[in-house]
């Protein structure tokens, strides 16, 4: 690991904002030899107790394998990490997608967008996106729809969605303002709105507990949860990337 | 040495090296980096470990155990979106102070 501590000790050097740099406070360093040394040390201590017990697990565990494998008829699909993910511990995704919005809210209240293409996109950035993105958008609804039975799914569409939007970003193409505005903020939302939506209206079914899909309509259920997930994490992860408030 | 055992010490081995760059560096993308690495090696001992079920030729052979598959899935994303979240506090950071590590700014 190469150091820099000539890096650490230069004052930073003025912003373009104005804001005088801080050089009154110590500026932190990189960890002094011995420190490190020591510290390494301690890690590979750490390191071989780590391995020592991975060493004494048994060599076949099967888990909750037989657990799910049992029950996958009533899921609604039939890939069992989909129906972990969206059926069996879909209250861990609906809060994982309740965080990823919470990152974003996070991002949102820091700064505002500066955009992401700085200099003009060279002749590959600005022809090749116009080929690949409506591919991508078509490899994201195929990655959904198999989702039910091969690895696939809401995640991996929606990632391959906001990887869409990046790449429209950085080639220089601006999405509309009235774009930006609700129907953004609509398609933010939409993930955790439908999922909570659902999840607290089975409750309501006769005999129905929150969360709890009815083996009837589960398949259903499944599938418009995962598109509204989809363009939702699409939307959060092309936001973040871009970094600010519109 | 079986293969999710091999794939369980490498993720340690990551955990280590990220540790490691996670203590040692103070520059606050380097330590944001170190996370990363550290939680991809966290997924890799989970995914390692997944794959005890018993194979084909087994008494029952059985699927690798998909509920830490899933967990990982939900990893992945939370973790990028928490390094977004994280870059962009550390961009304010910069804004406001100048700075990109975080200082003992102590009154002595």
């Amino acid at each position: 690991m190469t150091t820099d501590p000539a890096a650490a000790e230069r004052p930073p050097e003025p912003l373009a904002g104005g804001v005088p740099p801080a050089d009154d406070a110590r500026t932190a360093e990189d960890l002094p030899g011995l420190a490190r040394v020591l510290f390494g040390l301690l890690l590979l201590a750490l390191f071989a107790v780590l391995a020592l017990a991975v060493l004494v697990l048994p060599p076949a565990a099967p888990g909750l394998s037989a657990a799910v494998a049992a029950r996958i008829g009533e899921s609604g699909v039939s890939h069992p990490v989909t129906a972990v993910l969206l059926n069996f511990r879909g209250y861990d995704t609906l809060l994982e997608v309740a965080v990823l919005l919470l990152a974003l809210i996070g991002t949102w209240s820091v700064g505002t967008a500066r955009g992401c293409g700085g200099t003009a996109p060279g002749p590959l950035l600005l022809h090749l996106p116009r080929l690949l993105m409506p591919l991508m958008v078509l490899v994201a609804g195929y990655l959904l729809w198999v989702g039910a039975h091969a690895p696939g799914g809401a995640f991996q569409a929606g990632a391959l969605l906001g990887a869409v939007a990046i790449l429209g970003c950085l080639s220089g193409r601006r999405l509309p303002a009235l774009v930006l505005g609700w129907p953004l903020r609509l398609a933010l939302i939409l993930g955790v709105g439908v999922f909570a939506a659902l999840g607290v209206g089975v409750a309501a079914l006769p005999g129905g507990a929150p969360l709890e899909w009815p083996p009837a309509i589960a398949k259903h259920i499944i599938v418009g949860i995962e598109l509204a997930a989809m363009l939702s994490i699409g939307a959060v992860l092309a936001a973040l990337f871009v970094g600010g408030r519109p | 040495m079986s293969q999710p055992v091999f794939w369980a010490l490498v993720g340690m081995a990551l955990v280590t090296l990220g540790l490691y760059a996670l203590i040692v560096h103070a520059h606050l993308l380097r330590k944001v980096l170190a996370l990363n690495i550290i939680s991809s090696g966290v997924f890799l001992v989970f995914i390692g470990l997944a794959r005890r079920a018993p194979e084909a030729g087994a008494a029952l052979p059985m699927e690798p155990d998909p509920v830490p598959q899933a967990m990982v899935l939900t990893g992945i994303v939370v973790a990028v979106a928490a390094t977004g979240l994280a870059l962009a506090l550390i961009v304010r950071l910069r804004a406001v102070t100048g700075r990109t590590t975080l200082g003992d700014d102590t009154d002595d």
